[in-house]
């Protein structure tokens, strides 16, 4: 998707227009907005909805707005939600069924029309998500169809990072804070003495035909050595680290660690990590009625590990405890989500940093895991699948 | 209704048959309403659906052309619901997922298959196909461990699996005063099974800690750990891979199992609350 | 270190006691602490000198079901004997425990070296550790406290075909 050369650098009034093509073009415009004390993400119909002027305070299960003097519209990091709100919803039917008078079943498809949206605004790091979560919904033997619908429909607009915050650690992921592909149109937003403006690239056909729609100007060097530099400069302001070893044969190495028994003492296994965070896809399966009895549904909606009732047996739940349900959110995230989707599942936004209630941060777990193995030298450490 | 993707949405089938295997177990016949799943293979298992209480995964017991056959002790809304339906009810069916037992992988070996419990009904269909093609195989010996007498499943098969070569031996926990035969766990029975170690294939399904036992005890007389394939058990929603809930570490069970080898199973089973 | 009292060490010939005592290594665990699981190697085994400890296994959805316990005097663990050399349940401390610890390689290598010696020793673990528990476990199948009428299928017994 990248590569067709198209390139330019547009103002506010391009970045304007971009939204009202978009929008004339019949797609359901979600960007970033100012509400409620957070930036969040909502149906935008104008330029004036971004959060000029607007940054972000983060730490460990602290999240503040601030103003930032140089009113610029993208130098805020994650908020409490991720584009997978909008792909793959908390809650959608996939089915219906209804039973005849002679008992006979009639099942329909979900077919409702699926919107077609344009993300504007688009970190890296929730780029890579939605590469993630397509790995996970459409790239296995089987495929959810309406993720892949909505997908196939989207148009994806990302804006570089230039303004990490204290909780990022996309570095350590290899998800940012630069793009690599997978965008329709990549931005990269410059103020300075040149003014305020965005070095913008097509990823596609589809981007680049949008592009030269737009009030814009040819790109010019400084601009693009500006915001290269910009984006070299996020990657070293970093707020966070992740060990720098093979995570996944961390994780697997470290099952039994006593680290999980301290986690375990202060998650409230409230799930709140699982839903901010933008590649957590668990779902159950809801089966209702309506009055008659005769017309059934089957929705499916997001579903936590940390639920007790997520690893129900009949005889009782798999994960009993809140540390066998940390260690199974830790390790699939950065772990065996390897083994099963062939990379980690994990971006490094920081998101269930921010939003942990407790202030549980998956980077120091990581590091007091590494460092547990470091000390007891691999001792009572099971083996290892012997298979991968 | 052909357009029905099989994987998402529940494919209607009609019970044709229903009989009690014990006191809250029973074996459902179903047919196709009109299309029908693709074909399943032993070891593999369908989503099945009772109409407006959910679905749930049961493994097939019998395969015969678009014939499934399902056993299902009622133990859950869902399973309780399935286990009271009667001949002429129609569920919904979505499958087959998983892999299977690949018998194919066994040819010329020794068979030995070890249920316990409920773990026999998965096993079934494979002691059907072993024995429908018996010039490919050595010899193939059937070890059952049930709790009581009256908990033993495929009674009408077994005298049917030993009339056509196979060797049967049935264990009880918890015998009753008519029961003749052996009392023990289904380990014990391993000492009466004929087979070459280094030229045997083994087939387990049943309680954890029973696979756990046995297929270390089949590992220890010489058995190549790849040839040891075992059938687990995890909550199931989607049966697609997408829902998450049968995770085992680094397996989704749905996709990667439930059959695995006991060289991908060993490492995991003794990590508690994996 | 003195040995005394009864137990695995009280079973012991008095020789062989002291020789086995002079490679014990003094031991203490934390109450909670699991001391091996299930499928790992059986590398060390312990005499208990205080305290408690549960033998368990577990299964999905049940978690960990405690088999038996042990207390002062008991010998824990014996699959350091036997081939494949694997432990067969895990094992987690009730209390804070103190154990005289062994090396099975150190010790197996004894056994073999000497004959009577060996003898002693697995004579002990066959008489003391599997016997007496095996004798106790099958008369806890028996259900002996059931309620009157839950219990028979259980007593009834079955005779050997």
């Amino acid at each position: 998707m990248t590569g067709n050369g198209a390139t330019a650098v547009i103002g506010k009034d391009g970045l304007d227009a971009l939204i009202r093509a978009l929008a004339a073009g019949g797609r359901t415009v979600i960007g970033p907005t100012v509400r409620d004390g957070a930036i969040v993400l909502t149906e935008i119909a104008g330029g004036d909805e971004l959060p000029y002027g607007w940054g972000v305070e983060l730490e460990a299960g602290h999240y503040r707005l601030r103003r930032r003097a140089d009113g610029a519209a993208f130098a805020h990091s994650a908020g409490p939600q991720s584009w997978k709100t909008y792909l793959h919803p908390q809650r959608e039917r996939q089915w219906t069924a209804d039973r005849g008078a002679d008992g006979a079943l009639v099942v329909t498809e979900e077919d409702a029309p699926v919107p077609s949206y344009a993300f504007l605004g688009m970190r890296p790091c929730d780029l890579r998500a939605i590469a993630v979560q397509d790995r996970v919904l459409a790239g296995g033997p089987h495929t959810d169809s309406r993720y892949r619908a909505r997908r196939e429909r989207a148009f994806l607009v990302a804006v570089e990072c230039t303004e990490p915050g204290a909780t990022c650690f996309c570095t350590s992921m290899g998800a940012g804070p630069a793009v690599d592909g997978g965008y329709d149109l990549a931005l990269t937003e410059v103020v300075d003495d040149g003014g305020h403006r965005f070095w913008a690239r097509a990823g596609s056909e589809e981007g680049a035909a949008v592009l030269a729609q737009l009030p814009r100007r040819p790109a010019d060097p400084a601009t693009e050595s500006t915001a290269r530099q910009r984006v070299a400069g996020a990657a070293d302001r970093m707020g966070r680290t992740m060990p720098e070893v093979d995570l996944q044969l961390l994780m697997r190495e470290t099952l039994e660690a006593e680290r999980w028994n301290d986690v375990a003492s202060r998650c409230l296994t409230c799930g709140n990590c699982t839903m901010a965070c933008p590649t957590c896809f668990c779902t159950s399966a809801e089966d209702v009625t309506d009055l008659t009895g005769d017309h059934a549904e089957r929705w499916r909606r997001w579903e936590s590990c940390f639920d007790l009732e997520f690893s129900h047996l009949p005889d009782g739940p798999v994960r009993a405890t809140g540390r066998s349900r940390y260690r199974q959110w830790a390790t699939h995230k950065l772990g065996t989500w390897y083994d099963q989707f062939g990379s980690s599942g994990c971006v490094g936004c920081g998101r269930c940093i921010v939003w942990c209630p407790v202030g549980i941060d998956i980077t120091e777990e990581a590091h007091a895991l590494n460092q547990e193995r470091a000390a007891t030298g691999g001792v009572g450490v099971p083996p290892r699948e012997a298979s991968s | 209704m052909t357009a029905l993707h099989a994987d998402m949405a529940p494919v209607p089938y009609r019970v044709v048959r229903r009989r009690d295997e014990t006191a809250d177990t029973a074996e459902i016949v179903l047919e196709p309403v009109s299309s029908a799943l693709p074909p399943c293979r032993p070891g593999q298992f369908a989503m099945v659906y009772a109409f407006g209480v959910g679905d749930i995964p049961l493994s097939l017991s019998g395969i015969d052309g678009h014939r499934l056959t399902h056993t299902v002790r009622a133990v859950g809304a869902v399973s309780r619901a399935l286990y009271g339906l009667r001949p002429g009810a129609t569920v919904g069916v979505r499958g087959p997922f998983g892999t299977g037992w690949d018998l194919d992988t066994a040819t010329g070996r020794d068979l030995v298959i070890v249920a316990g419990g409920l773990g026999l009904a998965p096993l079934r269909p494979l002691v059907a196909a072993a024995l429908g093609a018996p010039p490919s195989f050595g010899r193939l010996t059937v070890l059952i461990g049930t709790r009581t007498p009256g908990d033993l499943l495929c009674t009408r098969d077994i005298d049917a699996w030993r009339a056509n070569g196979a060797d049967v031996h049935i264990t009880v926990d918890r015998p009753d005063t008519d029961w003749t035969g052996d009392v023990g766990v289904v380990t014990t029975l391993l000492d009466r099974a004929e087979f070459v170690p280094g030229n045997a294939a083994a087939f387990l399904c049943g309680p954890e800690v029973m696979i756990r036992a046995t297929a270390r005890e089949f590992a220890h007389r010489g058995l190549a750990p790849d040839r040891i394939r075992v059938s687990l058990e995890r909550t199931m929603h989607c049966g697609t891979g997408h829902c998450g809930h049968c995770q085992l570490g680094p397996l989704l069970l749905c996709r990667d199992g439930p059959v695995v080898a006991w060289t991908r199973a060993e490492p995991l089973l003794p990590v508690r609350e994996l | 270190m003195t040995a005394k009292g009864p137990g695995f060490l009280g079973d012991l010939p008095p020789g062989h006691r002291e020789r086995l005592l002079t490679v014990a290594r003094e031991v203490s665990f934390p109450a909670g602490m699991r001391i091996f699981e299930e499928g790992g190697v059986a590398d060390r085994f312990w005499i208990l000198r205080s305290g408690r400890v549960a033998l368990d296994t577990h299964e999905p959805g049940r978690g960990a079901m405690v088999v038996e316990t042990l207390g002062e005097g008991d010998l824990l663990g014996w699959s350091w004997l036997f081939e494949p050399y694997r432990w067969h349940l895990g094992a987690q401390t009730r209390d804070a425990v103190a154990a005289y610890e062994f090396d099975a390689d150190q010790i197996r290598s004894a056994i073999d070296e000497d004959p009577a010696f060996g003898l002693a020793v697995t004579r002990c673990v066959a008489a003391v550790a599997i016997g007496r528990r095996l004798r106790a476990a099958r008369t806890r199948l028996l259900d002996m406290y059931a309620p009157p009428g839950t219990a028979r299928q259980a007593r009834s017994g079955g005779a050997a075909p």
